[in-house]
């Protein structure tokens, strides 16, 4: 609309401007120009944010301040006594743990794992395509489909099971889903073979962008591959590694599906994430009120780490400037 | 360059954390031409959508051909099918009857649920309009009424019992169906001895687990203290921690399968139906529907014939009758609107005597909710169900449904807590009655 607007008052302004003119478009074209150009380019984008990230969030919001079945209008009023019940909780505590669990084991053990599997498969080697392939593959598949399928594949007696005795080492079968201290790290597992080609992918990218002179130059002054490897590849690396951290912690806060269809949570809670108590508390039961509350805590966590991270942690990627270490 | 990503992705991580959100505050305003009609179904041209859990055959023919044969003898209704997987209904009803688009006819399974979504006031009082043949349905309807009215119609009824393996048994050398937890108890010994796991239970859905300790407290609790109970929402009376009692004793002599807190009900061969259906285990106690699970689960095309039942056994000393048996069943609702008569002249036809039949007969719903159509039930084991129902001294309908969802919901979980070791008599109790603590 602003557009056509703004395209009608162009072209009268055209036929009313002197010849003389004519070889520069004058300041008030160029301003509308402009503003037609951001109207178009980021109109629907403010439309889509607002529609679908802004007024949920007002909404879930204002419900989580009412005792709400999802049924009937919002009458009963209680203020925050839906925050209190969820931040007291031990439920939601135990949730959250698993949470912080899962996030503090991805950065652990995911993240040296994909950086080393990143660097190997870096190496000219013989079909590193195929190899890159595979590590990629998993991650192309929905959710849903790894959940089941490795659902299937953990049932007792089922084929893991086979193949550990298989190779001799029937003494680590276990119930993996059904154990209250194992399922979080089996879910984790899981959620790793699912992700680490995400990671993998992101690093190759990373390394794709180092100079390779920078390792020439080094490696004619003397520096053996592992020297190369700390002081220039992982240093230079690290912007991609910290965009890995980010994206890796806030998937671990919104962990949902794959533990969802494998274990609904359970048993007993041992494998719950805040978006599985959500689910449990809020829809389930059909309290609404209070599950709009977990969203609203879970944003806020979200939303305090990224604003946290981004003040202290990508600061320097996003100014600009190059790492310390290499400077 | 690098500056723009800055907001990106905060937003990236706003929109991911607010998806969930925007889940469950969904409120579309926007209007259906569905039920636009007014006046009676008989004169002016009505569409009822309706929604349905028959998402799979046989079902979902059936249900075709019921709202094909209904709009043949009804030109003027047309039914436009939804079918809609069960566990679906619990996100896709609140949103739908907050709605100015509700459904005109859907899955109903009544009882404190039902009561919960009678608080949107969009649900239609169908007493007037039924009045004429409900008495047909006898007591199966009774479960679908609030506050003495019927804001919904049962079109088949289930009753929960022991689906039991024949061959098995005669492999252990059981020649009798249990009839007392001892004997039960000894069975299992006899089976476990033959190298077979006694009982399959799908703990990993949960809801199975509620089943036991539902039964427990069927046996234990008088018919009064059971319905006063419910209607209190609250569980404090004597018998329900009896029922605790009798259930951790029943547990202590592990009767279920290895791992069964993961295992779940209805899912492929290694859920509590498959186990059952692959002669993996002896028993399990499940509703009627038993029959129609598990033909999908295996490749034995005899399955439902190598089955047979048992009511749950009774617990001596208890309160309760011993031929109570734990209960519920299907039906449908329908919304307010210009709809409502045609809704009711539908749900009045799903009830008759052929439609139930073919219910029956080609879609193993289990028992109908016309009695009359009973007769066509051929395999021994639905009719031992059948009868175990229909002779019942009363039927108690299973507690997650019977409670508001929020308690009932509460109390599933509880039990499946205790079932994994991480519960108490008390958080089983208390459940119920603090559930807004969560």
């Amino acid at each position: 609309m602003a557009r056509t607007q703004g395209a009608i008052a162009a072209g009268r302004e055209a036929t009313s401007r002197p010849a003389a003119m004519a070889g520069r478009p004058p300041r008030s074209r160029r301003r509308l120009r402009k503003a037609a150009e951001l109207t178009a380019l980021l109109g629907p984008p403010i439309v889509l944010f607002v529609g679908f990230v802004i007024v949920p969030m007002i909404f879930a919001a204002w419900y989580s301040l009412y005792n709400w079945s999802g049924f009937g209008p919002l009458s009963d009023f209680i203020g925050f006594q839906n925050y209190s019940g969820v931040l007291t909780g031990p439920v939601f505590h135990q949730a959250l743990l698993h949470n912080v669990i899962i996030a503090v084991l991805s950065l652990v053990i995911q993240l040296p794992v994909s950086i080393g599997l990143a660097l190997l498969l870096n190496w000219r080697v013989r079909s590193r395509t195929v190899l890159r392939l595979a590590v990629f593959a998993p991650f192309v598949l929905s959710e849903a489909t790894a959940a089941v399928m490795w659902y299937e594949l953990l049932q007792p007696g089922g084929p893991v099971d086979a193949l550990l005795e298989a190779v001799g080492l029937g003494g680590l079968v276990h119930y993996w889903l059904a154990s209250t201290s194992l399922v979080l790290y089996t879910v984790f597992a899981v959620a790793t073979w699912k992700y680490i080609g995400f990671g993998i992918v992101l690093l190759l990218a990373g390394l794709q962008g180092i100079p390779p002179e920078l390792r020439e130059a080094a490696a004619i002054d003397g520096a053996t591959p592992w020297q190369v490897t700390r002081t220039i590849t992982l240093p230079l690396l690290a912007p991609t590694i910290r965009i890995w951290i980010f994206l890796s912690v806030i998937g671990s806060l919104q962990l949902f599906d794959l533990v969802w269809i494998m274990t609904m949570g359970g048993p007993a809670n041992a494998s719950s994430t805040m978006l599985t108590y959500q689910y449990v508390n809020g829809v389930e039961r059909t309290q609404f009120g209070y599950g709009a509350t977990v969203s609203v805590v879970l944003f806020v966590i979200s939303l305090v780490f990224a604003l946290a991270y981004q003040r202290y942690a990508l600061r320097r990627d996003t100014a600009g400037a190059l790492t310390r270490a290499v400077m | 360059m690098r500056g723009t990503r800055k907001p990106a992705i905060v937003a990236t991580a706003v929109a991911a954390a607010l998806t969930i959100a925007a889940c469950s505050s969904s409120s579309s305003s926007s209007t259906s031409a569905s039920s636009s009609s007014t006046g009676s179904s008989t004169t002016t041209k009505v569409t009822l959508t309706w929604w349905n859990n028959g998402n799979t055959q046989p079902l979902l023919g059936v249900w075709q051909s019921v709202a094909a044969a209904f709009h043949a003898s009804h030109p003027n209704v047309t039914v436009s099918i939804d079918p809609i997987q069960s566990d679906l209904f619990v996100t896709k009803m609140p949103i739908a009857l907050k709605s100015d688009n509700p459904p005109d006819v859907f899955q109903q399974w009544g009882g404190g649920q039902e009561a919960t979504q009678y608080t949107s006031g969009k649900l239609a009082n169908l007493s007037s309009l039924t009045s004429s043949w409900i008495s047909e349905l006898g007591t199966a309807a009774v479960g679908w009424q609030v506050n003495g009215q019927q804001y919904g119609i049962p079109y088949d009824q289930h009753v929960v019992g022991f689906w039991y393996r024949k061959d098995l048994f005669a492999k252990a050398g059981i020649t009798a169906a249990p009839t007392t937890i001892a004997q039960l108890e000894s069975d299992d010994a006899k089976l476990k001895a033959a190298g077979i796991t006694p009982i399959a239970v799908g703990g990993g859905s949960r809801w199975p687990d509620a089943f036991y300790w539902e039964y427990f407290a069927v046996r234990e609790c008088s018919e009064s203290v059971l319905q006063s109970s419910i209607k209190a929402i609250n569980m404090t009376a004597p018998c329900f921690t009896q029922a605790t009692k009798d259930l951790t004793a029943f547990m202590a002599t592990s009767p279920f399968q290895g791992g069964f807190n993961a295992t779940q009900a209805q899912t492929g061969a290694g859920s509590s139906a498959g186990l059952l259906a692959n002669g993996k285990a002896g028993m399990e106690l499940q509703g009627d529907w038993e029959t129609s699970v598990v033909p999908a689960l295996t490749t034995n095309k005899n399955i439902v014939s190598d089955l047979g039942w048992f009511p749950f056994p009774q617990v001596p000393g208890g309160a309760g009758n011993p031929t109570a048996v734990l209960s519920g069943g299907d039906g449908f609702s329908c919304t307010t609107g210009a709809s409502e008569p045609a809704c009711a002249e539908f749900l009045q036809y799903i009830d008759s005597t052929p439609v139930q039949e073919q219910l029956v007969q080609k879609a193993n719903i289990g028992l109908p909710a016309n009695s009359a159509a009973e007769s066509v039930l051929t395999d021994p084991a639905l009719q031992a169900a059948a009868k175990a129902h229909d002779t019942a001294a009363y039927q108690a309908v299973y507690f997650d449904i019977a409670f508001p969802t929020n308690p009932g919901q509460a109390l599933d979980n509880a039990l499946a807590d205790f079932f994994a070791g991480k519960g108490t008599n008390e958080t089983i109790i208390n459940s119920v009655s603090s559930s807004s603590g969560h």
